[in-house]
Protein backbone atom coordinates (compact mmCIF):
# COMPACT_ATOMS: atom_id res chain seq x y z
CA UNK A 1 0.00 0.00 0.00
CA UNK A 2 2.67 2.60 1.37
CA UNK A 3 4.80 2.07 -1.62
CA UNK A 4 2.27 2.74 -4.59
CA UNK A 5 1.49 5.89 -2.77
CA UNK A 6 4.62 7.03 -2.34
CA UNK A 7 4.92 6.20 -6.11
CA UNK A 8 1.91 8.42 -6.92
CA UNK A 9 3.48 11.16 -4.84
CA UNK A 10 7.39 11.32 -6.90
CA UNK A 11 5.19 10.88 -10.22
CA UNK A 12 2.34 13.68 -9.44
CA UNK A 13 4.85 15.77 -7.95
CA UNK A 14 7.09 15.24 -11.31
CA UNK A 15 4.28 15.82 -13.45
CA UNK A 16 3.35 18.82 -11.37
CA UNK A 17 6.88 20.41 -11.85
CA UNK A 18 6.91 19.36 -15.73
CA UNK A 19 3.86 21.29 -16.40
CA UNK A 20 4.64 24.06 -13.96
CA UNK A 21 7.85 24.53 -15.59
CA UNK A 22 6.03 24.30 -19.44
CA UNK A 23 3.68 26.91 -17.99
CA UNK A 24 6.53 29.21 -17.31
CA UNK A 25 8.57 28.20 -20.10
CA UNK A 26 5.08 29.65 -22.49
CA UNK A 27 4.64 32.72 -20.96
CA UNK A 28 8.23 33.88 -20.84
CA UNK A 29 7.60 33.95 -24.38
CA UNK A 30 3.64 35.29 -23.83
CA UNK A 31 3.79 38.92 -24.03
CA UNK A 32 0.13 39.58 -22.83
CA UNK A 33 0.57 38.71 -19.71
CA UNK A 34 3.81 40.17 -18.81
CA UNK A 35 2.13 43.13 -20.59
CA UNK A 36 -0.85 42.75 -18.25
CA UNK A 37 1.17 43.00 -15.04
CA UNK A 38 3.19 45.78 -16.06
CA UNK A 39 0.32 47.54 -16.61
CA UNK A 40 -1.06 46.41 -12.57
CA UNK A 41 2.49 47.77 -11.35
CA UNK A 42 1.99 51.22 -13.11
CA UNK A 43 -1.45 51.44 -12.24
CA UNK A 44 -0.48 50.90 -8.47
CA UNK A 45 2.60 53.32 -8.77
CA UNK A 46 0.66 56.03 -10.19
CA UNK A 47 -2.06 55.38 -7.92
CA UNK A 48 0.49 55.28 -4.77
CA UNK A 49 3.79 56.16 -5.25
CA UNK A 50 3.64 59.04 -7.98
CA UNK A 51 0.89 61.70 -5.68
CA UNK A 52 3.98 62.10 -2.88
CA UNK A 53 6.38 63.11 -5.68
CA UNK A 54 3.97 65.29 -6.85
CA UNK A 55 1.92 64.09 -9.90
CA UNK A 56 -1.24 64.13 -8.53
CA UNK A 57 -3.66 62.41 -10.88
CA UNK A 58 -6.80 64.33 -11.63
CA UNK A 59 -9.49 64.00 -9.51
CA UNK A 60 -11.87 65.48 -12.05
CA UNK A 61 -11.57 62.52 -14.62
CA UNK A 62 -12.46 60.00 -12.20
CA UNK A 63 -16.09 61.84 -11.11
CA UNK A 64 -16.26 61.97 -14.96
CA UNK A 65 -15.84 57.89 -15.35
CA UNK A 66 -17.56 57.05 -12.45
CA UNK A 67 -20.82 58.74 -14.25
CA UNK A 68 -19.98 56.27 -17.69
CA UNK A 69 -18.92 53.38 -16.15
CA UNK A 70 -21.16 53.43 -13.06
CA UNK A 71 -24.05 56.00 -13.37
CA UNK A 72 -25.31 54.80 -16.74
CA UNK A 73 -25.57 51.37 -15.80
CA UNK A 74 -27.95 51.86 -13.03
CA UNK A 75 -31.05 50.97 -14.96
CA UNK A 76 -29.73 48.22 -16.48
CA UNK A 77 -28.17 46.29 -13.23
CA UNK A 78 -31.54 47.22 -11.26
CA UNK A 79 -33.75 45.41 -14.02
CA UNK A 80 -30.93 42.33 -13.83
CA UNK A 81 -31.24 42.56 -10.50
CA UNK A 82 -35.17 42.57 -10.05
CA UNK A 83 -35.33 40.00 -12.36
CA UNK A 84 -32.48 37.37 -10.48
CA UNK A 85 -34.73 38.39 -7.45
CA UNK A 86 -38.05 37.29 -8.57
CA UNK A 87 -36.41 33.83 -10.55
CA UNK A 88 -34.65 33.09 -7.09
CA UNK A 89 -38.14 33.48 -4.66
CA UNK A 90 -40.25 31.88 -7.60
CA UNK A 91 -37.74 28.80 -8.04
CA UNK A 92 -36.67 28.59 -4.09
CA UNK A 93 -40.81 28.78 -3.29
CA UNK A 94 -41.91 26.03 -6.08
CA UNK A 95 -38.81 23.50 -4.28
CA UNK A 96 -39.88 24.66 -0.46
CA UNK A 97 -43.20 24.35 -1.07
CA UNK A 98 -42.99 20.72 -1.23
CA UNK A 99 -41.63 20.56 2.16
CA UNK A 100 -43.88 23.11 3.59
CA UNK A 101 -40.97 25.59 4.34
CA UNK A 102 -42.03 28.32 2.20
CA UNK A 103 -40.95 30.63 5.48
CA UNK A 104 -37.08 30.30 4.02
CA UNK A 105 -37.91 31.84 0.83
CA UNK A 106 -36.14 35.31 2.18
CA UNK A 107 -33.27 33.55 3.73
CA UNK A 108 -32.15 31.98 0.24
CA UNK A 109 -33.03 34.69 -2.00
CA UNK A 110 -31.01 37.13 0.77
CA UNK A 111 -28.25 34.55 1.20
CA UNK A 112 -28.17 33.97 -2.19
CA UNK A 113 -27.85 37.73 -3.26
CA UNK A 114 -25.61 38.41 -0.76
CA UNK A 115 -22.84 35.79 -1.36
CA UNK A 116 -23.15 35.04 -5.10
CA UNK A 117 -25.65 36.41 -7.40
CA UNK A 118 -25.51 40.31 -6.75
CA UNK A 119 -21.73 40.53 -7.32
CA UNK A 120 -21.43 38.10 -10.13
CA UNK A 121 -24.51 39.55 -12.15
CA UNK A 122 -23.72 43.02 -11.65
CA UNK A 123 -19.98 41.94 -12.84
CA UNK A 124 -21.51 40.32 -15.90
CA UNK A 125 -23.39 43.22 -16.82
CA UNK A 126 -20.38 45.78 -15.99
CA UNK A 127 -18.33 43.82 -18.32
CA UNK A 128 -20.57 44.19 -20.69
CA UNK A 129 -21.22 47.59 -21.03
CA UNK A 130 -18.48 49.21 -19.30
CA UNK A 131 -15.59 47.16 -19.82
CA UNK A 132 -16.27 46.94 -23.58
CA UNK A 133 -16.96 50.32 -23.85
CA UNK A 134 -13.28 51.11 -22.06
CA UNK A 135 -11.43 48.97 -24.35
CA UNK A 136 -13.35 50.23 -27.50
CA UNK A 137 -12.75 53.91 -26.31
CA UNK A 138 -8.97 53.13 -25.32
CA UNK A 139 -8.29 50.79 -28.70
CA UNK A 140 -9.99 53.57 -30.77
CA UNK A 141 -7.20 56.21 -29.41
CA UNK A 142 -4.72 53.95 -30.09
CA UNK A 143 -5.07 53.69 -33.25
CA UNK A 144 -5.82 57.09 -34.49
CA UNK A 145 -2.48 57.80 -32.61
CA UNK A 146 -3.79 59.52 -29.67
CA UNK A 147 -2.09 57.32 -27.16
CA UNK A 148 1.06 58.27 -28.77
CA UNK A 149 0.42 62.13 -29.08
CA UNK A 150 -0.41 62.24 -25.63
CA UNK A 151 3.00 60.05 -24.82
CA UNK A 152 4.92 62.78 -26.67
CA UNK A 153 3.47 65.48 -24.84
CA UNK A 154 5.18 64.23 -21.98
CA UNK A 155 1.60 62.76 -20.31
CA UNK A 156 1.66 59.30 -19.37
CA UNK A 157 -1.46 57.40 -20.39
CA UNK A 158 -1.79 55.01 -17.21
CA UNK A 159 -1.59 58.60 -15.46
CA UNK A 160 -4.17 60.25 -17.90
CA UNK A 161 -6.59 57.37 -19.21
CA UNK A 162 -5.89 54.08 -16.99
CA UNK A 163 -5.80 55.34 -13.41
CA UNK A 164 -9.17 57.91 -13.43
CA UNK A 165 -11.35 54.81 -14.77
CA UNK A 166 -9.42 52.35 -12.61
CA UNK A 167 -10.43 54.41 -9.48
CA UNK A 168 -14.27 55.28 -10.74
CA UNK A 169 -14.52 51.28 -11.65
CA UNK A 170 -13.51 50.14 -7.78
CA UNK A 171 -15.93 52.49 -6.64
CA UNK A 172 -18.52 52.10 -8.80
CA UNK A 173 -18.96 48.41 -9.08
CA UNK A 174 -19.61 47.54 -5.10
CA UNK A 175 -21.83 50.32 -5.25
CA UNK A 176 -23.56 49.43 -8.07
CA UNK A 177 -23.81 45.57 -6.43
CA UNK A 178 -25.33 46.94 -2.76
CA UNK A 179 -27.59 48.58 -5.29
CA UNK A 180 -28.26 45.86 -7.25
CA UNK A 181 -28.75 43.72 -3.66
CA UNK A 182 -31.75 45.98 -2.78
CA UNK A 183 -32.99 45.88 -5.56
CA UNK A 184 -32.66 41.97 -6.36
CA UNK A 185 -34.38 41.85 -2.35
CA UNK A 186 -37.05 43.75 -3.52
CA UNK A 187 -37.80 41.52 -6.19
CA UNK A 188 -38.22 38.20 -4.23
CA UNK A 189 -40.66 40.73 -1.52
CA UNK A 190 -42.50 41.26 -4.22
CA UNK A 191 -43.36 37.22 -4.98
CA UNK A 192 -43.37 36.47 -1.17
CA UNK A 193 -45.84 39.31 -0.88
CA UNK A 194 -47.96 38.83 -3.76
CA UNK A 195 -47.69 35.39 -4.80
CA UNK A 196 -46.72 33.52 -1.39
CA UNK A 197 -48.84 36.21 0.71
CA UNK A 198 -45.76 37.12 3.19
CA UNK A 199 -46.39 40.44 4.90
CA UNK A 200 -43.20 42.77 4.27
CA UNK A 201 -42.85 43.26 7.80
CA UNK A 202 -42.33 39.37 8.47
CA UNK A 203 -40.01 39.04 4.61
CA UNK A 204 -37.74 42.14 5.82
CA UNK A 205 -37.17 40.50 9.89
CA UNK A 206 -36.62 37.22 7.84
CA UNK A 207 -34.58 38.19 5.49
CA UNK A 208 -32.62 40.50 7.93
CA UNK A 209 -31.80 37.39 10.38
CA UNK A 210 -30.67 35.26 7.88
CA UNK A 211 -27.77 37.21 6.96
CA UNK A 212 -24.80 38.09 8.51
CA UNK A 213 -22.98 41.01 7.78
CA UNK A 214 -19.75 38.84 6.16
CA UNK A 215 -22.46 37.72 3.71
CA UNK A 216 -22.27 41.43 2.99
CA UNK A 217 -18.65 42.23 3.29
CA UNK A 218 -17.51 39.14 1.36
CA UNK A 219 -19.73 39.95 -1.82
CA UNK A 220 -18.38 43.36 -1.34
CA UNK A 221 -15.04 42.11 -1.10
CA UNK A 222 -15.84 40.14 -4.54
CA UNK A 223 -17.07 42.90 -6.16
CA UNK A 224 -14.12 44.94 -5.65
CA UNK A 225 -11.75 42.21 -6.79
CA UNK A 226 -14.25 41.98 -9.86
CA UNK A 227 -13.23 45.40 -10.20
CA UNK A 228 -9.73 45.10 -10.67
CA UNK A 229 -10.03 42.02 -13.18
CA UNK A 230 -12.50 44.22 -15.33
CA UNK A 231 -10.88 47.16 -15.42
CA UNK A 232 -7.34 46.01 -16.25
CA UNK A 233 -8.38 43.49 -18.69
CA UNK A 234 -10.53 45.88 -20.53
CA UNK A 235 -7.72 48.79 -20.14
CA UNK A 236 -4.91 46.51 -20.89
CA UNK A 237 -7.05 44.94 -24.26
CA UNK A 238 -7.66 48.81 -25.49
CA UNK A 239 -4.03 50.18 -25.02
CA UNK A 240 -2.71 46.94 -26.73
CA UNK A 241 -4.44 47.25 -29.88
CA UNK A 242 -2.68 46.93 -33.28
CA UNK A 243 -4.46 47.61 -36.87
CA UNK A 244 -7.08 49.47 -37.58
CA UNK A 245 -10.83 49.03 -36.58
CA UNK A 246 -10.88 45.40 -37.19
CA UNK A 247 -7.99 45.01 -34.16
CA UNK A 248 -10.28 47.30 -31.70
CA UNK A 249 -13.59 45.03 -32.40
CA UNK A 250 -10.93 42.35 -31.87
CA UNK A 251 -9.84 43.50 -28.71
CA UNK A 252 -12.92 44.29 -27.38
CA UNK A 253 -14.41 40.93 -28.43
CA UNK A 254 -11.23 39.59 -26.13
CA UNK A 255 -11.65 42.17 -23.05
CA UNK A 256 -15.33 40.75 -22.60
CA UNK A 257 -14.42 37.18 -22.97
CA UNK A 258 -11.05 37.10 -20.92
CA UNK A 259 -13.01 39.44 -18.26
CA UNK A 260 -15.92 36.73 -17.97
CA UNK A 261 -13.57 33.70 -17.33
CA UNK A 262 -11.40 35.57 -15.10
CA UNK A 263 -14.45 36.84 -13.06
CA UNK A 264 -16.27 33.75 -12.87
CA UNK A 265 -12.78 31.50 -12.04
CA UNK A 266 -11.86 34.19 -9.53
CA UNK A 267 -15.57 34.24 -8.01
CA UNK A 268 -14.98 30.22 -7.82
CA UNK A 269 -11.50 30.54 -5.61
CA UNK A 270 -13.23 33.44 -3.63
CA UNK A 271 -15.86 31.56 -3.00
CA UNK A 272 -13.84 28.32 -1.77
CA UNK A 273 -11.32 30.79 0.43
CA UNK A 274 -14.19 32.53 2.09
CA UNK A 275 -16.83 30.26 3.35
CA UNK A 276 -15.03 26.37 2.72
CA UNK A 277 -11.40 27.99 3.31
CA UNK A 278 -11.77 27.77 7.41
CA UNK B 1 25.59 77.90 -26.46
CA UNK B 2 25.38 78.05 -30.51
CA UNK B 3 27.66 75.34 -31.22
CA UNK B 4 26.22 72.74 -29.66
CA UNK B 5 23.39 71.24 -31.45
CA UNK B 6 20.23 70.78 -30.60
CA UNK B 7 20.00 67.91 -31.99
CA UNK B 8 22.58 64.67 -33.24
CA UNK B 9 22.24 61.50 -34.73
CA UNK B 10 25.30 59.48 -34.96
CA UNK B 11 25.47 55.85 -36.60
CA UNK B 12 21.84 55.10 -36.36
CA UNK B 13 20.47 51.62 -38.06
CA UNK B 14 17.30 50.36 -36.67
CA UNK B 15 16.10 46.62 -38.53
CA UNK B 16 12.48 45.06 -38.07
CA UNK B 17 13.26 41.14 -38.39
CA UNK B 18 15.38 40.70 -41.63
CA UNK B 19 14.77 44.26 -42.73
CA UNK B 20 16.68 47.21 -42.47
CA UNK B 21 15.27 50.46 -41.98
CA UNK B 22 17.30 52.74 -40.96
CA UNK B 23 20.90 52.09 -41.95
CA UNK B 24 23.65 53.90 -40.72
CA UNK B 25 22.40 57.53 -40.44
CA UNK B 26 24.09 60.97 -38.79
CA UNK B 27 23.35 63.89 -38.91
CA UNK B 28 23.17 67.16 -37.04
CA UNK B 29 20.73 69.87 -36.34
CA UNK B 30 21.44 73.83 -34.92
CA UNK B 31 19.74 75.91 -33.00
CA UNK B 32 17.30 77.70 -35.26
CA UNK B 33 17.83 75.63 -38.18
CA UNK B 34 14.69 74.65 -40.10
CA UNK B 35 15.60 70.80 -40.71
CA UNK B 36 13.61 69.39 -43.60
CA UNK B 37 13.22 65.68 -44.25
CA UNK B 38 12.07 64.69 -47.65
CA UNK B 39 11.61 61.16 -49.45
CA UNK B 40 9.25 58.87 -50.65
CA UNK B 41 6.36 57.25 -49.03
CA UNK B 42 7.79 54.19 -46.74
CA UNK B 43 11.83 55.16 -46.81
CA UNK B 44 12.05 55.19 -43.22
CA UNK B 45 10.50 59.09 -42.71
CA UNK B 46 8.39 58.34 -39.79
CA UNK B 47 10.60 55.41 -37.89
CA UNK B 48 13.54 58.37 -37.86
CA UNK B 49 11.54 60.71 -36.49
CA UNK B 50 9.97 57.95 -33.96
CA UNK B 51 13.53 57.90 -32.86
CA UNK B 52 14.60 61.38 -32.55
CA UNK B 53 11.26 61.83 -29.71
CA UNK B 54 12.48 58.61 -27.95
CA UNK B 55 9.32 56.25 -29.08
CA UNK B 56 11.43 53.83 -30.60
CA UNK B 57 15.00 52.16 -29.40
CA UNK B 58 17.66 51.92 -32.66
CA UNK B 59 19.44 48.61 -33.12
CA UNK B 60 22.40 50.45 -32.51
CA UNK B 61 23.41 54.03 -32.89
CA UNK B 62 23.15 57.54 -30.86
CA UNK B 63 20.60 60.14 -30.74
CA UNK B 64 21.44 63.36 -28.45
CA UNK B 65 18.80 65.59 -28.17
CA UNK B 66 19.50 69.09 -25.92
CA UNK B 67 22.97 67.20 -25.60
CA UNK B 68 21.33 64.10 -24.13
CA UNK B 69 21.07 60.90 -24.52
CA UNK B 70 17.77 60.08 -25.37
CA UNK B 71 18.29 55.85 -26.90
CA UNK B 72 19.21 55.05 -22.94
CA UNK B 73 16.64 56.97 -21.21
CA UNK B 74 14.06 56.14 -19.04
CA UNK B 75 10.39 56.68 -19.18
CA UNK B 76 10.60 59.59 -17.08
CA UNK B 77 13.54 61.71 -18.24
CA UNK B 78 12.24 61.28 -21.84
CA UNK B 79 9.07 62.88 -20.55
CA UNK B 80 11.49 65.33 -18.97
CA UNK B 81 12.94 65.92 -22.45
CA UNK B 82 9.63 65.65 -24.06
CA UNK B 83 8.54 68.82 -22.18
CA UNK B 84 10.95 70.51 -24.22
CA UNK B 85 9.66 69.68 -27.62
CA UNK B 86 6.54 70.00 -29.09
CA UNK B 87 5.39 67.65 -31.95
CA UNK B 88 2.94 67.64 -34.85
CA UNK B 89 1.11 64.42 -36.25
CA UNK B 90 0.11 63.70 -39.57
CA UNK B 91 -3.01 63.37 -38.50
CA UNK B 92 -3.13 65.95 -36.08
CA UNK B 93 -4.05 63.36 -33.35
CA UNK B 94 -6.64 65.25 -31.03
CA UNK B 95 -7.96 64.09 -28.20
CA UNK B 96 -11.48 63.03 -29.48
CA UNK B 97 -13.12 63.64 -26.35
CA UNK B 98 -11.97 67.11 -26.01
CA UNK B 99 -12.45 69.99 -27.17
CA UNK B 100 -10.42 72.06 -29.56
CA UNK B 101 -9.71 74.31 -26.42
CA UNK B 102 -8.97 71.34 -24.11
CA UNK B 103 -6.77 70.06 -26.79
CA UNK B 104 -4.62 72.89 -26.67
CA UNK B 105 -5.14 73.83 -23.12
CA UNK B 106 -3.92 70.33 -21.98
CA UNK B 107 -0.29 70.71 -22.49
CA UNK B 108 -0.59 73.67 -20.03
CA UNK B 109 -2.70 72.07 -17.57
CA UNK B 110 -0.79 69.30 -17.26
CA UNK B 111 2.54 70.81 -17.16
CA UNK B 112 2.12 74.39 -15.95
CA UNK B 113 0.53 75.98 -13.04
CA UNK B 114 -1.05 78.65 -14.84
CA UNK B 115 -4.83 79.70 -13.68
CA UNK B 116 -7.21 79.63 -15.45
CA UNK B 117 -7.35 82.86 -17.22
CA UNK B 118 -4.17 82.55 -18.23
CA UNK B 119 -4.34 79.71 -19.94
CA UNK B 120 -8.09 80.33 -21.94
CA UNK B 121 -5.75 83.58 -23.07
CA UNK B 122 -2.89 81.67 -24.27
CA UNK B 123 -5.05 78.95 -26.12
CA UNK B 124 -6.86 82.34 -27.86
CA UNK B 125 -3.70 83.47 -28.53
CA UNK B 126 -2.28 80.17 -30.20
CA UNK B 127 -5.49 79.28 -31.97
CA UNK B 128 -5.46 82.65 -33.30
CA UNK B 129 -2.02 81.98 -34.71
CA UNK B 130 -3.38 79.41 -37.02
CA UNK B 131 -6.49 81.14 -38.01
CA UNK B 132 -9.05 78.92 -36.07
CA UNK B 133 -10.56 81.84 -33.48
CA UNK B 134 -13.85 80.93 -32.10
CA UNK B 135 -13.75 76.93 -32.90
CA UNK B 136 -12.90 76.38 -28.77
CA UNK B 137 -16.22 74.53 -27.95
CA UNK B 138 -16.42 72.27 -31.05
CA UNK B 139 -14.68 68.55 -30.83
CA UNK B 140 -12.42 67.26 -33.36
CA UNK B 141 -15.32 64.96 -35.17
CA UNK B 142 -16.93 68.34 -36.05
CA UNK B 143 -14.22 69.97 -38.00
CA UNK B 144 -12.67 68.97 -41.21
CA UNK B 145 -9.26 67.21 -41.16
CA UNK B 146 -6.61 70.34 -42.47
CA UNK B 147 -8.75 72.75 -39.37
CA UNK B 148 -7.46 69.49 -37.29
CA UNK B 149 -3.98 69.50 -38.36
CA UNK B 150 -3.82 73.42 -37.63
CA UNK B 151 -5.11 72.93 -33.81
CA UNK B 152 -2.69 69.57 -33.49
CA UNK B 153 -0.24 72.42 -34.68
CA UNK B 154 -1.34 75.30 -32.03
CA UNK B 155 -0.87 72.45 -29.36
CA UNK B 156 1.91 71.96 -30.21
CA UNK B 157 3.31 75.56 -29.93
CA UNK B 158 0.82 75.99 -26.60
CA UNK B 159 3.93 75.43 -24.46
CA UNK B 160 6.66 77.51 -26.54
CA UNK B 161 8.94 75.26 -27.35
CA UNK B 162 12.45 75.06 -28.63
CA UNK B 163 11.94 72.36 -30.45
CA UNK B 164 9.17 71.41 -33.20
CA UNK B 165 8.96 67.95 -34.99
CA UNK B 166 6.26 68.00 -37.89
CA UNK B 167 5.17 65.40 -39.77
CA UNK B 168 3.56 66.44 -42.80
CA UNK B 169 2.02 69.86 -41.62
CA UNK B 170 0.86 70.89 -44.86
CA UNK B 171 -0.51 67.59 -46.43
CA UNK B 172 -4.50 68.41 -46.65
CA UNK B 173 -4.28 71.81 -46.40
CA UNK B 174 -5.39 73.97 -48.98
CA UNK B 175 -2.74 76.40 -50.95
CA UNK B 176 -3.41 79.63 -48.74
CA UNK B 177 -3.59 77.62 -45.11
CA UNK B 178 -0.28 76.13 -46.55
CA UNK B 179 1.21 79.37 -46.75
CA UNK B 180 -0.21 80.47 -43.28
CA UNK B 181 2.00 77.52 -41.64
CA UNK B 182 4.98 78.23 -43.59
CA UNK B 183 4.82 81.71 -42.45
CA UNK B 184 3.98 80.69 -39.34
CA UNK B 185 7.07 77.95 -39.13
CA UNK B 186 9.06 80.95 -40.80
CA UNK B 187 8.55 83.92 -37.97
CA UNK B 188 8.60 81.19 -35.24
CA UNK B 189 12.10 79.77 -36.36
CA UNK B 190 13.51 83.21 -37.82
CA UNK B 191 12.48 85.63 -35.29
CA UNK B 192 11.82 83.58 -32.20
CA UNK B 193 14.54 80.90 -32.44
CA UNK B 194 12.81 78.20 -32.46
CA UNK B 195 14.18 74.81 -34.36
CA UNK B 196 11.79 72.82 -36.56
CA UNK B 197 12.32 69.47 -37.94
CA UNK B 198 9.89 68.73 -41.08
CA UNK B 199 8.67 65.73 -42.70
CA UNK B 200 7.04 66.61 -45.90
CA UNK B 201 6.50 65.76 -49.49
CA UNK B 202 4.86 68.95 -50.07
CA UNK B 203 8.41 70.75 -52.52
CA UNK B 204 6.83 73.83 -52.52
CA UNK B 205 6.62 74.53 -49.22
CA UNK B 206 9.60 72.67 -48.11
CA UNK B 207 11.74 74.96 -50.11
CA UNK B 208 9.90 77.85 -48.37
CA UNK B 209 10.81 77.09 -45.05
CA UNK B 210 14.21 75.01 -45.03
CA UNK B 211 17.20 76.18 -44.02
CA UNK B 212 18.71 72.66 -44.58
CA UNK B 213 17.46 69.52 -46.25
CA UNK B 214 18.27 66.17 -45.73
CA UNK B 215 16.57 63.46 -48.47
CA UNK B 216 16.15 59.78 -47.85
CA UNK B 217 15.77 56.63 -49.48
CA UNK B 218 16.22 52.76 -48.34
CA UNK B 219 17.10 54.18 -45.48
CA UNK B 220 20.23 55.81 -45.89
CA UNK B 221 20.53 59.92 -47.33
CA UNK B 222 20.85 60.44 -50.27
CA UNK B 223 21.50 63.85 -50.63
CA UNK B 224 21.78 66.79 -47.81
CA UNK B 225 22.30 70.55 -47.93
CA UNK B 226 20.65 73.96 -48.57
CA UNK B 227 17.85 74.44 -50.43
CA UNK B 228 19.95 75.68 -53.08
CA UNK B 229 22.12 72.70 -52.95
CA UNK B 230 19.86 70.59 -53.36
CA UNK B 231 17.90 72.39 -56.38
CA UNK B 232 20.97 72.39 -58.07
CA UNK B 233 21.52 68.52 -56.97
CA UNK B 234 23.46 66.32 -59.75
CA UNK B 235 21.54 63.46 -58.19
CA UNK B 236 19.40 61.89 -60.48
CA UNK B 237 17.10 60.27 -57.42
CA UNK B 238 16.54 63.98 -56.17
CA UNK B 239 15.77 65.28 -59.62
CA UNK B 240 13.27 62.95 -59.70
CA UNK B 241 11.59 63.51 -56.35
CA UNK B 242 11.54 67.38 -56.30
CA UNK B 243 10.69 67.44 -59.92
CA UNK B 244 8.09 65.06 -59.34
CA UNK B 245 8.47 62.91 -62.25
CA UNK B 246 7.76 59.14 -62.54
CA UNK B 247 9.94 58.08 -64.46
CA UNK B 248 13.01 58.04 -63.02
CA UNK B 249 15.78 55.94 -60.95
CA UNK B 250 14.02 55.55 -57.95
CA UNK B 251 11.88 52.26 -57.70
CA UNK B 252 8.62 52.17 -57.78
CA UNK B 253 7.67 48.77 -57.12
CA UNK B 254 5.06 49.09 -60.61
CA UNK B 255 6.12 46.17 -62.62
CA UNK B 256 5.23 42.49 -62.37
CA UNK B 257 8.69 41.24 -62.63
CA UNK B 258 9.68 42.45 -59.12
CA UNK B 259 7.87 40.17 -57.53
CA UNK B 260 8.90 36.92 -59.92
CA UNK B 261 11.47 35.31 -57.38
CA UNK B 262 8.68 34.67 -55.17
CA UNK B 263 5.57 34.41 -57.65
CA UNK B 264 4.54 30.30 -55.98
CA UNK B 265 3.13 32.75 -52.94
CA UNK B 266 2.22 35.40 -55.09
CA UNK B 267 -1.41 36.38 -53.06
CA UNK B 268 -4.70 37.09 -54.38
CA UNK B 269 -6.07 39.38 -53.47
CA UNK B 270 -9.55 39.35 -55.75
CA UNK B 271 -9.73 35.70 -54.14
CA UNK B 272 -9.65 36.79 -50.28
CA UNK B 273 -12.00 39.80 -51.16
CA UNK B 274 -14.52 37.60 -52.58
CA UNK B 275 -14.62 35.30 -49.66
CA UNK B 276 -14.29 37.72 -47.45
CA UNK B 277 -17.37 40.09 -48.54
CA UNK B 278 -19.51 37.77 -50.12
CA UNK B 279 -19.33 39.11 -53.58
CA UNK B 280 -21.63 37.87 -56.40
CA UNK B 281 -19.60 35.65 -59.15
CA UNK B 282 -21.86 34.10 -61.45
Amino acid sequence: MAPIRIRFAIEGTFRFCRFASLVILRLRHDHVLKNYLQLNLNLLYWIFVAPFTGQFFDISQIFRQMVFIGVRATPMVALTAFSVGVTLAMQAAHSLQQLGAEIYVPDLVMVTLLREMGPVLIAVIVIGRSGSAVAAELGTMKVSEEIEALEVMAINPVQYLVVPRFLAMLVMLPALTIMGNYVGVFGGWAVCHFALNFNTAGYVLRALQSADTWDLYSGMIKSAVFAWIVITIACNAGLRVEGGAEGVGQATTASVVQALLAMLVTNAVLTGIFFFGG
Amino acid sequence: MPDSPIIEVVDLVRRFADRTVINDISFRIDRGETLVIMGGSGCGKSTLLRHIIGSMKPTSGSVKIFGEEITTMNEREIARIRGRFGMLFQSGALLASLTVGENVALPLVQHTKMSDDEIEEIVEQKLQMVGLTGFENLKPAEISGGMKKRVGLARALALDPELLFSDEPTSGLDPIMTAVVDQLTLKLTREAGMTAVVVTHDMTSAFRIATRMIMLGHGDIIAQGTPEEIRTSPNAEVQQFINGEADGPIPLNLSQDEHEHHRHVKPRPCVAARGRFHLKTS
